[in-house]
């Protein structure tokens, strides 16, 4: 999971890059000869995309059912999930062809410089928008998980995932298509900012918040002295296994901080340096770091949620 | 509309373990296919079971009771693990309210165990699909047995009684008068997950006597004197009524 919304935030973030970088160079100066910078950049979204999804696969019990998942999408995030991922695989992929031919004349001459890309692309910014959206609300959409249930969720997952396609898309560009590297660079600092202001506010708000269940709802005794003596079972279930996780509370503030750093100071500085120094290498390691950071704020986002069932998993004996 | 239930006595429940054991016969044998264990004997048992009774203890030593809480699917009116389910493996029964796993769709993703507030689905880590309480679905329709075995596993184990079956939704049931009648609750209602299964709390049987009460103020016996002779000559109610 934690590589999964990583991966395809990043996808998601790179096309969003892309498609907005499209509209900057229209604008200002026209399309110039940077197709092999779409092309690429269009054929690593893909990759990252199709790997998120391969990922995916892996947690589940029975992957080789897994075109089943497509069928509850009236009432399923995660089913929506399923279908709209492919969706954007496909949109961002086209819009990445439409790039290839109309950078190549000889292929297609009448198709060069029309706006197609755009049309293209702007569908699948909707599509890529309805995927953050699908795959945050999986988290959001279950109440009583109270740390996930906020639209910050879906806000935090949106951003982040922008901001490190941003971020990468900043290293392509210093590398195959100069002339946009200023414009990815300073939106993927402002877009990282964003990101800052609401994964902290969904940090503040879960320090803050009150847990609706407690022991006496779990079991309906009224007393404010009631401990577990036994929970049933001696060596381990799968709500043992499932829902905890052996880091200390210690250790988990300290992963808190490291993400904190890696995912917002550390990749906004190396940009605004790799700027300067108009150097691919620090832009890339500007993208390594913000990717690790968010390796560690997905583990921090799951380890955070504390589910009610844990009230009655407490004691073994 | 039916909803099948389980009612639980924790009054009575004395924690034997009894319907852990006969649901799990049932259903390792049941044509759904055998609930997984792993070394059983060994180091570091673990299983699959569809029902566990945890033990709480309320209140500080020495005022402290010992309360036995079995718990499986509460089989919700309002379930939340069954919308969030991609494949429509998990269901409810509209005919009779019970929650359901198709295993034969399930893809093993376990978001419905996330969905769950209380913990009563345990994925098989050998099938590898989600698995949980069925209320015996494979007993209570089985017209091959007498009426009075036609009830879940648990209920025709426990020696106490402390399992009661029916219909919530049919007010004259045993279930709903005992919910009505013995103060029945729902775990959780915090969620809004209308639990169907509900749970009687534990209950003290205690006369109320005031202190007057234990005295006779009116005993005669007790003072050694005279009886006081009123102004009045002929007989008083005292006279009449004490001794
Ligand atoms: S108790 Fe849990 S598994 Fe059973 S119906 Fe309710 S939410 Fe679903
Ligand atoms: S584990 Fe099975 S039953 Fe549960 S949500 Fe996934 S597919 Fe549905």
């Amino acid at each position: 999971m934690i590589v999964l919304t990583t991966l395809i935030g990043v996808g998601q973030g790179l096309f969003l890059a892309l498609y907005a970088g499209e509209w900057y160079m229209r604008i200002h100066s026209g399309l110039r000869d940077s197709g092999e910078f779409y092309v690429t950049a269009s054929v690593l979204s893909v990759g990252l995309l199709i790997a998120g999804l391969v990922a995916s696969f892996f947690h589940l019990g029975r992957p080789e059912r897994a075109w089943r998942s497509a069928a509850q999408w009236k009432t399923s995030w995660l089913s929506r999930e399923v279908i709209v991922l492919p969706i954007v695989v496909a949109l961002v992929a086209l819009y990445g062809a439409a790039h290839y031919v109309a950078s190549s004349p000889d292929i297609a001459p009448w198709l060069v410089q029309r706006y197609w890309t755009l049309w293209i692309g702007g569908v699948a910014t909707a599509a890529v928008l309805t995927l953050f959206l699908c795959t945050a609300m999986i988290y959001a959409c279950i109440r009583f998980l109270q740390e996930w249930a906020t639209p910050l969720t879906v806000f935090n997952y949106t951003l982040l995932g922008s901001a490190s396609g941003f971020t990468l898309a900043t290293a392509l560009a210093q590398h195959y298509a100069a002339e946009m590297t200023l414009f990815f660079g300073v939106w993927a600092v402002v877009v990282t900012l964003v990101a800052l202001a609401t994964r902290v506010a969904s940090l503040i708000r879960n320090t803050r918040s009150r847990r609706k269940s407690t022991l006496q709802t779990a079991t309906g005794v009224k007393h404010q002295h009631i401990t577990q003596r036994s929970q049933g079972l001696m060596g381990g279930s799968f709500n043992t296994r499932e829902f905890f996780h052996s880091a200390s509370p210690a250790w988990l503030q300290r992963l808190m901080w490291l993400f904190l750093l890696l995912v917002f100071p550390v990749p906004i500085l190396l940009i605004v340096a790799g700027l300067s120094v108009k150097m691919t290498g620090i832009l890339t390691a500007a993208f390594v770091a913000q990717y690790i950071g968010l390796l560690a704020e997905r583990w921090f986002f799951f380890a955070q949620a504390q589910h009610p069932q844990n009230l009655y998993y407490q004691t073994m004996g | 509309m039916t909803q099948l239930a389980l009612v639980i006595d924790l009054n009575v429940c004395v924690g034997c373990h009894a319907c852990v054991t006969s649901c799990k016969e049932w259903n390792t044998s049941g044509v759904a296919g055998y609930l997984s264990d792993d070394r059983p004997y060994g180091e570091d048992p673990t299983g699959t079971f569809f029902n566990r009774v945890q033990t709480f203890e309320v209140g500080e030593y020495p005022n402290c009771e010992t309360v036995h809480f079995p718990k499986s699917c509460l089989h919700c009116e309002d379930p939340p693990c069954v919308p969030v389910c991609p494949t429509g493996a998990s269901y409810k029964r509209p005919e009779d309210g019970i929650v359901l796993v198709d295993y034969d769709k399930c893809i093993g993703c376990k978001y419905c165990a996330w969905a769950c507030p209380y913990g009563v689905r345990e994925i098989d880590t050998h099938q590898k699909v989600m698995k949980k309480c069925t209320l015996c679905i494979d007993r209570i329709y089985d017209e091959a047995l007498p009426v009075s075995e036609r009830k879940p596993a648990c209920v025709l184990a426990c020696p106490t009684s402390a399992r009661l079956f029916g219909d919530i939704h049919d007010p004259d049931s045993n279930v709903s008068v005992a919910i009505r009648e013995e103060g029945g609750y729902a775990l959780m209602p915090e969620w809004g997950t209308k639990p169907a299964n509900h749970y009687l709390p534990r209950r003290k049987t205690r006369i109320r006597i005031h202190e007057d009460e234990l005295v006779r103020s009116d005993n005669p016996l007790k003072k050694e004197r005279e009886r006081p002779v009123g102004p009045v000559r002929e007989q008083t109610l005292d006279d009449v009524t004490s001794w």
